[in-house]
C-alpha cells in the first residue's frame, strides 16, 4: 500500500457548505409555513353617548343575514343554503333599484351580519368569507372591466384600486349578538 | 530569490470554494436572527377555519395575536373555551388593559396600523368570539384579522 506521508493531514472540508446549506434551506421552509393570512375586518368605534344616532338606512338597502345557533341562514326573512349566500349578495348590491325590494345602488347597500352567541365561529367566518367574495368578484369584475386586471393585481392603494373600491364599498355591518339559549362557554 | 515552481498547464483551475461555507453560515445566522421564532406557547387546541377571501399580514411588527380555544391540557384547566392572551389564560374583560401594554411596545408612528389577529379554533361558539370583539372596541384596536388558512370552503354540517 502507497502511503502519501508527503500530504498534510487534512479535513475535507468540501460537505461543510452542503451541510450549512441544509440547514439554510431547513430554516427557509420552516419559517415560511407559518406566514399569517386571514380575513380583516374594522370594527365599528366605540358609540359615544354625545353624539347623534346613526341615520336611519331605509330598509330595501340592508340585506340582513342571519346566523342562527345552528348555524342555520336566514336572509331577508328567507331560509338560505350556505352555497347561494354569495350570488344572492351580488344581486342585492347590483340590483340599482330594478327589484323594489332589494338595493338602490352599491353605495348604499349594507350588508347587516347578525349571529347568535351559540353560533360556530367555523360558520361564521364562512358566512364572512361568502360575503366578502361577493365584494371581491364584483370588484373584480368591474376592475377586469376598466382596467384589464383583477382588484388585487391593481397598485396597491392606488388611484385604480381607490376607484374600484368607490364603485363598491364594502359595507358589512354586525349587529349585537342574539342569545337565544343563553349559551354558555 | 525565491524559487517560483511553473505549475504543469495539465486540468483546469478549479475554484477556491473554502469560504464558501462562511457565506453560507452567514445567510443561516441571518436568516435566524431575523426570523421570529415562536415566542409563546400556545396552551389552547386551535384549527383555524379555512377561508377563499384572505389576506396576508404584511407587517408581522403591528400584529399581537390572542387565541381562543379549549385548553390542552383539560385536566389543569378545564374544558370549556378560554381566552390566551401572551401566556395566561384570561377573561375577555382584561382586553383592554391587554391592549395598552401591547400597543407600548410599538414605536408611535405605527400605533395607528396596530393589528390583533385573532386565532381561534373553528369549533367554538361565538359568544366568547363577541365578547372579545367588544373588549377591541371598548381599548380602541379596531383593526382586527381573523387568522385562517386559505383554502377551499367546504361545508361541514
Amino acid at each position: 500500500m502507497a502511503r502519501k506521508s508527503r500530504n498534510l493531514p487534512e479535513i475535507n472540508a468540501g460537505s461543510m457548505a452542503d451541510i450549512a446549506f441544509l440547514l439554510l434551506i431547513f430554516f427557509l421552509v420552516t419559517t415560511s409555513i407559518d406566514s399569517d393570512k386571514g380575513i380583516p375586518i374594522k370594527l365599528p368605534p366605540k358609540l359615544d353617548p354625545n353624539q347623534p344616532p346613526p341615520p336611519t338606512i331605509k330598509a330595501r338597502n340592508v340585506y340582513e343575514v342571519l346566523i342562527n345557533s345552528n348555524n342555520q341562514l336566514l336572509v331577508e326573512n328567507n331560509w338560505m343554503d350556505m352555497s347561494n349566500l354569495t350570488e344572492s349578495t351580488k344581486k342585492f348590491i347590483t340590483n340599482y333599484g330594478a327589484n323594489p325590494d332589494l338595493s338602490e345602488n352599491p353605495d348604499k347597500a349594507v350588508v347587516s351580519l347578525k349571529n347568535d352567541k351559540g353560533t360556530s365561529y367555523g360558520a361564521y367566518i364562512m358566512v364572512q368569507n361568502e360575503l366578502k367574495r361577493a365584494y371581491n368578484e364584483l370588484r373584480d369584475d368591474y376592475a377586469q372591466e376598466k382596467f384589464g386586471k383583477n382588484y388585487s393585481d391593481l397598485p396597491k392603494g392606488g388611484k385604480q384600486q381607490q376607484e374600484v373600491a368607490k364603485k363598491y364599498p364594502q359595507k358589512i355591518s354586525e349587529a349585537e349578538p342574539e342569545d337565544a339559549f343563553n349559551t354558555k362557554d | 530569490m525565491a524559487n517560483f515552481k511553473k505549475k504543469d498547464g495539465s486540468g483546469s483551475q478549479s475554484i477556491n470554494t473554502a469560504s464558501l461555507p462562511d457565506i453560507v453560515f452567514m445567510l443561516l445566522f441571518f436568516f435566524m436572527v431575523v426570523t421570529k421564532m415562536k415566542d409563546q406557547e400556545v396552551k389552547v387546541k386551535i384549527s383555524v377555519p379555512v377561508a377563499t377571501e384572505v389576506a396576508t399580514l404584511e407587517n408581522k411588527q403591528v400584529v399581537t395575536y390572542l387565541y381562543i380555544g379549549k385548553p390542552k391540557q383539560p385536566e389543569i384547566y378545564g374544558t370549556g373555551t378560554r381566552l390566551q392572551l401572551n401566556d395566561a389564560f384570561k377573561d375577555p374583560q382584561s382586553i383592554p388593559v391587554w391592549v395598552e401594554e401591547e400597543k407600548k411596545r410599538l414605536p408611535t408612528n405605527l400605533s395607528p396600523l396596530f393589528t390583533v389577529s385573532i386565532k381561534a379554533d373553528r369549533d367554538i361558539k361565538m359568544g366568547i368570539v363577541s365578547d372579545v370583539k367588544q373588549g377591541l372596541r371598548e381599548a380602541n384596536a379596531l383593526k382586527i384579522v381573523y387568522s385562517t388558512n386559505k383554502g377551499l370552503v367546504k361545508s361541514r354540517d
